[in-house]
């Protein structure tokens, strides 16, 4: 069986014994003459995750939660309630409550479930059985022995691998009827190498919708075991951080998260529609230089951040945020969508059944340019070359925005000079893009650990970008 | 709605400890050496407006239940949202096939059972507030609406929400522990828009409390969150320097965070720490006791017993100055060679002892440097110490705000800052299971134009 709505029938429906007729009548009972749209989402989400410290798998954990959340809009105005007893007396009153928001009216009519194209961008397996537990506690300590191999000054190590199959469904007023298996699989793995009692540490790991196999492929799993060593490594030779404005130059892949935190939180739909960012009303206008073009693609076959369809059962896309500089548009679910006359982006994005959607962020990256990133490096007479970031944050409203530096060199004369300690990097995201400089050839995206959190929701998230020179960040360490 | 009596709460709570004698009987039944297991259930109200109308109106209702078994000193552990009996068999299955596949740890194991609460004092943690939807709608409307009329400058509005939840958490575990309590919390918060010229900035305040007679006012937290935005209008850069550095109450809380982190056992076991091999160190000025206080009544954070079902005991974890204590659970006091303290989830209410300034007087204090009270980004290097962060507030020349500033940040070591805390004033206001006075750091890196 591979077809989505056939499974989560399978798996979420008919365990609870609900029937067609009834997912009509809490629908039919969602909506009334005063509701602009109604929607239910089900869902039944496994995970398995596996921890080995000090040399021993000493943990592991398994976890299932199913619900469904019920929701009602009358303009504004939402009405939300969710329920983790899927039997239908419970999804009824649930119902019951959240269409308290719109007074009075009789029982709506709905229209009828039609299931649209499915997108195949991932297949819908289940990575927990894509492996024997026996084999994925083998890889982790092969991760462990590989981490240990590389140099004696490595003290700690901790591996983790986590796997998650999560079967969404969706039933919208407006005729959506659509599901989706979403895998997701992520190893991580953390050193601490300590030198004549200096200790430092080094993470890495990475991830995909993909099954376990994923980490097998090429060794993968135990490349991140180096990249870990490596990192640590580094650190143990760093120097401290400049302070003050000066040239950065930021790698390829995961320092796309600058895109994400400076500009992508400040073109999602509600804040826009709100007038709370600081991009609100600037479609059209310069943000960023010439060459600069970002996009938000929820459509990368098997990446962290994809989605088959939102979680509103919007089909997701490829949307351009900034065009050769110019900003061209905001992301946004159906609720921003429709109040601002735009169309759904396929951004509308939940961390469970127990939270409302808002608009979010997929894999957000900046498209290559024409330079060598060695190139790059050799224009700076005096900089800062930061290659790994740790996480980041933006005001959307003052447009400020920070992202922590965690494995980077000084650039003297045009070459990578000297490892510096993790520093902080502060800017304002409506300007940022506008001192860029040069872009590089070398367009990457990052290995598939994001998350982002929006109002105490997480979800998984990609960034990406090409090599940047940025003429004036502030860089926040403690040197001269 | 969150409206259970007393009564419903006793067999609520009852219904609970079944499930989890179900869980501890089944575990057993499936060959566990030893088992521990949680079940949880909790209902509640979160309504939120903007622009005097309403947005969202929320009903929540969640459920959970946590199962570990051991099987000698091999465990597996397994949850799930569903408390069927049905899916406390499932759980245990999950978590025994998961312990077929871990590996011996010798401290992985169940709390000693003389150190287990055998009774579960009263902390006066439960007041149900039987609030109507109309009712919250209006009290957050009010609270809205004293931020939008506090000053002309107040030009839009991210809202005010007010959520009051209801909960029922029970423990226990094959050693004889069986512990569950009912609690309740209620809160308040407003966040609005100011303008001036093109510029924009946000800021928010906010209320909560286990008991809504507790609750600030309504227009006491708009007004805040009001004048809190007003006060950012304007904001510069500043250029790099170097400088003393305040850290309002509610920022200087971070700080206290890094020292938990800092000293907590997983940490320490792991080398994961700044603070290393450090108890009966120095690591503040004399004048500095830092403590946790778990049984306050009404305490925002309060427990009589730990994760492990551990009775919880006050303590001090700085004296003069002197690092007492790590804070350890069982396992992690086990890889340490040392007794748990009843930490296992944590620290509870945590204080600091505040001197005799108030705001002005710290102001004056620090004389001429950065007032800062807004902290971004995850800066803080567990490992070493080491400090980064984006930062927003005030510059202050000779004791007087000058003027907000922002697009900066403040750097340092966190063992320095620690050793170079100059004062901490009386002027813990902001609330919170946390309480301290604003912290004085006498020199800080501020990078910036």
């Amino acid at each position: 069986m591979t077809d989505p709505i056939a499974i989560a029938r399978d798996s979420i429906l008919a365990p609870a014994g609900l029937a067609e007729s009834d997912l009509d009548r809490l629908l039919g009972s969602l909506t009334s003459a005063s509701i602009d749209a109604a929607d239910i989402y089900f869902q039944y989400s496994r995970l398995q995750s596996w921890v080995l410290e000090d040399g021993i798998l000493k943990d592991g954990s398994f976890s299932i939660e199913q619900g469904a959340g019920l929701r009602a809009v009358s303009g504004e105005k939402t009405g939300f309630a969710y329920s983790d007893e899927l039997q239908f007396p419970a999804l009824a009153q649930a119902a019951e409550a959240a269409r308290a928001i719109a007074r009075g009216g009789q029982d709506g009519r709905v229209k009828v479930g039609r299931a649209p194209m499915q997108r195949r961008l991932y297949e819908p397996l289940n990575p927990i059985e894509s492996l024997p537990d026996k084999e994925k506690v083998a890889l982790l300590q092969r991760v462990d022995a590989e981490a240990r191999r590389q140099d004696p000054r490595v003290r700690e190590v901790v591996a983790s691998l986590v796997a998650v199959q999560d079967t969404v469904m969706v039933l919208a007023d407006d005729g959506t009827l659509a599901a989706d298996i979403r895998p997701l699989v992520r190893m991580s793995v953390s050193v601490i190498a300590e030198e004549n009692g200096r200790r430092e540490q080094g993470s890495s790991g990475g991830g995909a919708r993909a099954d376990l196999g994923y980490f097998l492929v090429e060794d993968r799993a135990l490349g991140f075991a180096r990249e870990a060593v490596r990192l640590a490594l580094t650190n143990l030779d760093a120097v401290e951080a400049p302070a003050g404005t000066m040239t950065v130059v930021l790698g390829a892949g995961w320092p796309g998260v600058l895109l994400h935190e400076a500009i992508g939180h400040g073109l999602e739909g509600d804040f826009n529609r709100k007038g709370s960012s600081a991009f609100a009303g600037r479609i059209g206008e310069r943000v960023a230089a010439n060459g600069v073009t970002v996009v938000d693609d929820g459509t990368l076959p098997g990446r962290r951040g994809s989605l088959n369809m939102d979680d509103e059962g919007t089909p997701s896309q490829n949307t351009v945020l900034i065009e050769d500089g110019i900003l061209r548009g905001y992301m946004q679910d159906k609720l921003n969508a429709r109040l601002t006359g735009s169309a759904p982006t396929g951004n509308g994005r939940r961390e469970s059944y127990a939270h409302l959607p808002m608009p979010r962020m997929t894999n957000t990256y900046m498209l290559a340019g024409s330079r060598d990133p060695a190139e790059i490096i050799a224009s700076v007479e005096k900089g800062l070359y930061a290659v790994n970031f740790g996480g980041g944050q933006v005001d959307i409203t003052s447009g400020k925005f920070v992202f922590s530096a965690s494995e980077a060199y000084l650039i003297e004369k045009g070459r990578i000079g000297r490892p510096v300690k993790g520093a902080t990097l502060i800017g304002n995201g409506p300007d940022v893009l506008t001192r860029v400089s040069m872009i590089g050839n070398d367009l990457k995206l990052d290995e598939g650990v994001g998350t982002c959190g929006k109002e105490g929701q997480s979800v998984p998230v990609g960034v990406g970008q090409p090599t940047l020179k940025i003429d004036s960040l502030t860089v926040g360490g403690t040197g001269k | 709605m969150p409206t259970a009596t007393i009564e419903e709460t006793g067999e609520r709570l009852a219904r609970l400890q079944g499930i989890i004698e179900d869980l501890l009987k089944e575990a057993e039944r499936q060959g566990a050496s030893a088992a521990e297991a949680s079940v949880g259930s909790s209902s509640g109200l979160e309504v939120s407006v903007r622009l005097g109308e309403v947005e969202t109106v929320e009903h929540t209702r969640d459920n959970g239940l946590g199962i570990t078994v051991y099987f000698g000193h091999r465990k597996g552990s397994a949850s799930t949202s569903d408390l069927s009996p049905a899916a406390v068999r499932d759980a245990v299955r999950a978590a025994c096939a998961i312990a077929e596949h871990t590996q011996e740890d010798r401290c992985a194991h169940l709390a000693d059972p003389d150190l287990l609460a055998t009774e579960v004092p009263d902390l006066d943690l439960c007041h149900p507030w039987s609030i109507e939807v109309a009712q919250a709608i209006e009290l957050a409307v009010a609270c809205e609406d004293a931020a939008r009329a506090y000053d002309p400058r107040i030009v839009n509005s991210e809202g005010a929400s007010l959520s009051t939840s209801f909960g029922l958490h029970v423990a226990g575990n094959s050693n004889g522990f069986m512990g569950g309590y009912p609690t309740t919390r209620h809160s308040l918060n407003c966040a609005v828009i100011g303008q001036q010229g093109d510029m924009m900035q946000r800021d928010y305040w906010w209320t909560t409390a286990r008991a809504a007679m507790d609750l600030d006012p309504a227009r006491t937290v708009g007004e805040r969150a009001a004048e809190r935005t007003v006060s950012r209008l304007g904001a510069r850069r500043l250029g790099t320097c170097e400088a003393p550095v305040l850290f309002r109450a509610e920022v200087a809380t971070g700080l206290l965070r890094s020292l938990v982190s800092a000293i907590t056992g997983s940490n320490v076991y792991r080398r994961s720490s700044f603070l290393l091999d450090q108890v009966g160190e120095p690591i503040f000025p004399d004048f500095v006791r830092i403590y946790e206080e778990p049984h306050l009544l009404r305490g925002l954070a309060s427990a009589p017993y730990d994760g492990d079902g551990v009775v919880t005991r006050p303590k001090d974890l700085i004296s003069a100055g002197v690092l007492q204590t790590y804070l350890l659970d069982t396992y992690s006091g086990c890889r340490l060679a040392l007794p748990t303290t009843g930490n296992a989830g944590g620290v509870r209410n945590l204080r600091i002892d505040m001197g005799e300034k108030d705001r002005a007087a710290m102001l004056r204090e620090l004389g001429t440097g950065l007032l800062v009270t807004e902290l971004m980004g995850h800066g803080v290097n567990a490992v070493t110490g080491d400090y980064s962060r984006g930062a927003a507030g005030f510059w202050v020349e000779n004791g007087e705000i000058q003027y907000p500033v922002e697009e900066i940040t403040i750097a340092g070591n966190l063992k320095e800052m620690f050793a170079g805390l100059v004062a901490v004033g009386n002027d813990c206001d902001f609330p919170g299971s946390t309480r301290t006075g604003s912290w004085l750091i006498d020199r800080m890196t501020i990078a910036g134009e």
